[in-house]
């Protein structure tokens, strides 16, 4: 068992990073929102924490917090200009603001530009990454359960409605951005310190449509769904290594089924044989 | 000089345009932003030059490359988006749907072609230049203008004065109307489809010829910049795909020129953020905001 | 529940809305006290719910005032007009259709101080009459007649001053309607001030205590339904569909 752990345990991090991830998003999209901007709050917080371990000398969790409040700070500002945007016109105008974050993390000196950032300390281990996810998860776990959760599902379900009882839906959506910015900016500490090299390629539109596909495999509006979802497409590649060039297929057939068969996702499912 | 890099600009344009219409086409008539038309971009841009390989012709082979993206939209709409009609699944699954499949089409490609880039085989490109009055354009920069114009005047006739162009008009302005007045919805949707990839395919081979590049990331690089012009034009308008995609590629070459390089792709996005805070229906888009 | 409240005024005093250019509603003055049942009726299209949506902050009037006791309403926020305590239903449905019946009553709730326990939670599904009392069933898989129920336990949740109800009865066949007459008289002996949208003229002349009546968003008749029924200009609005309703 020791021995399994040790030889995966590149990939056991990579199940832990990408399960924040995922729950950064369901986050918004529980709200309702298809904010797509959470693989550039990643990248965001992975660049503040590098630049600032290395060339400031924080240690993990001073830079981990310190990224994941510069991840929240652009979220916040982010949030005015799209405050009214629905639907794909939302999911459009995040994905711009993710192309020009990678652009700017590509041109501003002090990032290292395409070529990358080095050097980064790989002190985060296994167990900083799943006492984060831990953490993480129990707090969205409570948040659900309580009154605040029951406004998020709300605004998700019937935004006019949501306002008729008193939701500051604005508000909602709002916070909702934010805590899926301050997930999404530890994951890309975390992901910044197991890695010594981090490029703004990382960060961009195709890992924003991983990070989507994640969610919605395992089921859109659920933290169980978020990480059962993250797990499978993390280890899915493993497992189909006899596919070879083909790997991605069983990927996007797997998408494809579920969208098309079971569109709660894997949660969904789970949920409709109890 | 400036002259130059208009026309630079100009057949950059003709090649966005190709591609946008295809985009824009179809979220007018379906209100879906299918993502999956990069990656039948570029699959078209490898089957032309698998039949290149193969010792067909350029024509022929850009022809049948062309029906070939045609039924790959037809076949995506049979299996990724029209069960999602039948249940009314609303605008924002399809998306997802669409991501799903062209998950699919570039893993079928990286197995067949590989991750490498691919060139076509110099016998088949015109490396001839014209001088028009102190702006040196390519032959084939030229051809390819010309075929790009070709299509979007077809498709200009099409849309406006055939039955099927008025279909589809129809069913983007009102499907339920559109049925109640007699028209076949399902077989409308397919012919769309069937143009909106056939010029997105078309895009692919024109730019794979352009740049004599084919690999499996155009898809990717071409993408989020058709989504920038069709904002720019109006989600749903062809003709302001059209103006948009002209403006960009205008102002991409321009500002290679005469801005630094780098921050040239903000620049898109920067406008497409700003269209979409301010007024998202763009220049010309007929449809006003609509909340999903 | 307390039986003890002392709604505040909803006062509507010369309020107009326009929509692009048509004027939707016209100078329309309105009072509901508390513990009174006002009616709103006229034909299709007069802007029975044009009111509602001005009221509750939906659309801004161009002009006029509406105030709940000392709270100014016709600039506040959708959010902040149901805070104030303000309650609606509305015409089409608008549960939160995959939330559970609690979540949907406690989301009523939302405004209040504190969660609402189960037992406090069955009492409100009792006092609309909802029947089924199985709290963790989905709202969308409820009969349509325990769907509208349902909306007013959740407008009822929030404890409010006024309540309004825009065509409550729709779709009901004639014992739930006397449920709901029941229902709606009781709300309003508990203090609260209800408005009442309906085309059913037979609920409305059983439970108002008094009814305004619309017209192309204009106000053309004001009194007691039994006045108002007889009125010519309101004959005429309705054109015949006076004489088909109160045969319902």
């Amino acid at each position: 068992m020791i021995e399994f752990l040790s030889q995966h345990s590149k990939l056991i991090d990579q199940v832990g990073i990408n399960a924040l991830l995922a729950l950064s998003l369901s986050i918004s999209l529980r709200a309702g929102s298809l904010a797509l901007a959470q693989a550039a709050f990643m990248g965001i917080a992975a660049y503040v924490s590098s630049v600032g371990a290395v060339r400031l000398g924080w240690n993990l969790m001073a830079a981990a917090l310190l990224g994941a409040l510069a991840a929240a700070l652009v979220a916040a500002v982010l949030a005015l200009p799209i405050g009214k945007l629905r639907g794909v016109f939302l999911a459009i105008a995040t994905i711009g603001f993710g192309e020009i974050a990678r652009i700017v993390e590509i041109n501003w000196p002090i990032t290292g530009g395409a070529e990358g950032f080095s050097g980064i300390p790989n002190d985060a281990s296994t167990i900083w990454i799943y006492a984060t996810l831990t953490v993480v998860g129990v707090a969205l776990y409570l948040f659900g359960r309580s009154k605040l959760g029951l406004a998020v599902s709300a605004t998700r379900e019937d935004e006019n409605a949501a306002r008729g009882v008193g939701i500051d839906v604005a508000a909602v959506r709002m916070g909702t951005l934010i805590a899926g910015a301050i997930v999404a900016g530890l994951a890309g500490a975390l992901y910044a310190h197991s890695n010594f090299f981090i490029t703004p390629g990382d960060f961009g539109f195709g890992r924003m449509e991983q990070i989507l596909v994640m969610c919605v495999i395992g089921g859109v509006t659920s933290s169980a769904g978020a990480i059962l979802g993250a797990l499978l497409m993390t280890v899915l590649p493993e497992l189909v290594r006899f596919l070879h060039d083909y790997r991605e297929v069983s990927s996007g057939a797997i998408l494809l089924g579920i969208i098309l068969f079971a569109p709660s996702g894997i949660a969904g499912l789970w949920q409709r044989r109890t | 000089m400036l002259i130059q890099q208009l026309a630079n600009g100009l057949f950059l344009g003709a090649v966005y345009a190709l591609f946008a219409i295809g985009y824009t086409l179809i979220f007018g008539v379906l209100d879906i932003l299918n993502l999956a038309h990069a990656a039948i971009f570029m699959l078209a841009a490898f089957v032309a030059l698998s039949l290149v390989g193969a010792g067909l012709p350029l024509v022929l082979a850009f022809a049948l490359a062309l029906v070939f993206a045609g039924f790959l939209g037809v076949l995506l709409d049979r299996v990724a988006f029209a069960p999602l009609r039948r249940r009314n699944a609303g605008t924002l699954v399809p998306l997802i749907s669409s991501i799903g499949a062209a998950i699919i089409m570039q893993g079928v490609a990286r197995g067949i072609w590989g991750p490498d880039e691919h060139r076509f085989p110099s016998s088949a490109l015109s490396t001839s230049e014209i001088h028009l009055g102190g702006v040196t354009v390519g032959a084939l920069d030229l051809l390819i203008l010309a075929i790009a114009l070709a299509m979007m005047g077809v498709l200009s006739y099409v849309l406006r004065s055939t039955p099927l162009g008025r279909a589809i008009r129809a069913v983007a302005a009102d499907r339920v109307a559109a049925a109640i007045l007699g028209v076949d919805i399902e077989r409308t949707i397919a012919l769309t489809f069937f143009i909106a990839s056939a010029l997105g395919g078309a895009a692919g081979i024109l730019i794979g010829l352009q740049y004599n590049s084919v690999s499996l990331e155009m898809g990717s690089r071409i993408e989020l910049k058709g989504l920038a012009i069709i904002i720019l034009g109006g989600m749903g308008s062809v003709t302001g795909a059209v103006i948009g995609a002209f403006i960009l590629g205008a102002v991409e070459t321009l500002s290679i020129a005469y801005i630094s390089s780098s921050y040239r792709d903000a620049i898109a996005f920067g406008v497409m953020f700003l269209i979409l805070v301010l007024r998202p229906t763009g220049l010309l888009g007929k449809r006003a905001l609509r909340a999903a | 529940m307390s039986l003890e409240r002392r709604g505040d005024h909803l006062v509507v005093e010369r309020v107009s809305v326009r929509y692009g250019g048509v004027l939707a509603l016209d100078a329309v003055s309105l009072d509901v006290p508390s513990a009174t049942v006002v009616g709103l009726i006229g034909p299709n299209g007069a802007g029975k719910t044009t009111l509602i949506n001005a009221v509750t902050g939906v659309v801004r009037p161009v002009s006029g005032a509406i105030t709940l006791g000392a709270v100014r309403l016709n600039r506040l926020p959708q959010y902040r007009v149901a805070r104030a305590g303000v309650a609606r239903t509305y015409q089409n449905i608008r549960l939160f259709a995959a939330l559970t019946v609690a979540e949907n009553v406690r989301a009523g709730a939302y405004a209040r101080p504190g969660v609402l326990t189960d037992n406090a939670l069955r009492a409100l599904l009792d006092r609309a009459m909802v029947h089924d009392h199985d709290l963790q069933r989905r709202a969308g898989t409820l009969p349509y007649g325990e769907q509208r129920r349902l909306e007013i336990a959740r407008a009822l949740a929030s404890d409010p001053h006024i309540l309004l109800l825009d065509e409550p009865a729709a779709g009901m066949n004639p014992r739930e309607t006397g449920e709901l007459r029941a229902l709606i008289r009781a709300v309003a002996e508990s203090g609260t001030g209800i408005l009442l949208v309906e085309h059913d003229m037979s609920l409305v002349t059983a439970v108002c205590d008094h009814v305004l009546v619309l017209n192309f968003g204009e106000a053309i008749a004001q009194g007691s339904p039994a006045q108002v029924a007889r009125d010519p200009a309101v004959i005429e609005a309705y054109l015949g569909t006076a004489a088909e309703s109160s045969s319902a």
